[in-house]
């Protein structure tokens, strides 16, 4: 992308050059086939840093060129241990992990996304505590 | 929170738990009077009279998971400090506006911050949900409705990577000039 996006005008060619890329990817796109990963957005959540590391798993994502999803959710439960994101991966009951750091998020991607392998900073998960 | 742009955020993701099917962030900044305005409407689920009462109050959520709602009352703060104040009303059925007024030139008003980047976070997380953007200043003004992205986007989905970049270096665009404008 050279060009600068100032309108919806430039928006429109830009959609035009990435529609092909998008037909490619679009195939491998279905929820059962990839990684979903949640960030929980609460309060807590934001005053500890998930902005950040929602946009971290974005770009790290991108960057090792897997196919996933980042989301948002409302309170886990775990305030003492934000930022917090469940993982999920195809096929798998989803994890929390607590206290992510960028590190933490390039350690889950390297190692639990792309090995299947767990990492430390699991946190115990009792699916009634979520509060969407 | 350091910035303006978590503060919405996190307001918007009650409207979001809400159930809004639209969201509008309008900020009216104005030096010269010196007013950082904040308003946030959604049409979602709405509030009645005594959980309104109760909004601004930590100990007031409707949470499960714990016993405190920060996210209004640390707003309302935050806006106090400057010498402003924080306004909510809601309608069960019909949505809720909140409006934060804070003073633009006080010491203690958080800079407004990474707003492009919050945008697109939640139109990227949100993709059925209408988000509309409006930054205004008494020279100038900005608005993003997402409905007009996808008329413009046709089948491609407005949650696709390269479209959202495209998006926040769009917002930040307009941004720098309005912020130009204020000087
Ligand atoms: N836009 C809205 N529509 C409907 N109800 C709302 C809205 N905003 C707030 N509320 C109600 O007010 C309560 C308090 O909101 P507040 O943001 O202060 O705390 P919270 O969302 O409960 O928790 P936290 O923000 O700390 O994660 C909410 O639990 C909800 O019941
Ligand atoms: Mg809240």
């Amino acid at each position: 992308m050279s060009m600068k996006v100032k309108s919806l005008a430039d928006l429109k060619k830009i959609k035009d050059e990435v529609q092909e890329k998008i037909k490619l990817r679009e195939q491998s796109l279905q929820a059962e086939h990839i990684v979903q990963i949640k960030v929980a957005m609460a309060t807590c959540g934001i005053a500890s840093g998930a902005k950040e590391i929602m946009s971290y798993l974005i770009d790290e994502l991108e960057y090792h060129g897997i196919d996933g999803v980042v989301t948002q959710t409302g309170c886990m439960g775990y305030c003492y241990a934000e930022p917090t994101i469940e993982v999920k991966l195809p096929g798998q009951d989803p994890v929390v992990y607590g206290y992510v750091t960028k590190e933490k998020v390039r350690e889950i991607i390297t190692t639990h996304v792309m090995k299947g392998e767990l990492v430390d900073g699991l946190i115990p998960v009792n699916y009634k505590t979520i509060d969407e | 929170m350091t910035e303006l742009a978590l503060h919405i955020l996190d307001i918007v993701q009650n409207s979001i738990r809400a159930k809004a099917r639209k969201i509008e962030v309008t900020i009216m900044e104005n030096p010269e009077d010196d007013l950082f305005v904040i308003k946030i409407q959604d049409d979602g689920l709405g509030m009645d009279e005594t959980q309104l009462q109760l909004v601004t109050d930590p100990f007031f959520t409707t949470r499960t998971t714990r016993k405190v709602g920060m996210g209004i009352a640390l707003l309302k703060q935050c806006a106090e400090q400057t010498g402003g104040s924080l306004k909510v009303n809601s309608q069960k059925g019909a949505g809720t506006i909140l409006e934060a007024i804070l003073k633009h030139r006080h010491v203690d008003r958080p800079i407004l911050g990474d707003i492009a980047g919050t945008m697109t976070l939640l139109i990227g997380a949100n993709p059925l949900i209408r988000f509309i953007y409006i930054h205004q200043t008494p020279l100038s003004s900005f608005e993003l409705d997402t409905l007009e992205v996808l008329e413009e986007l046709d089948d491609v989905p407005i949650n696709d990577r390269d479209i959202l970049k495209a998006l926040e270096e769009m917002i930040n665009e307009n941004l720098e000039m309005i912020e130009a404008s204020l000087k």
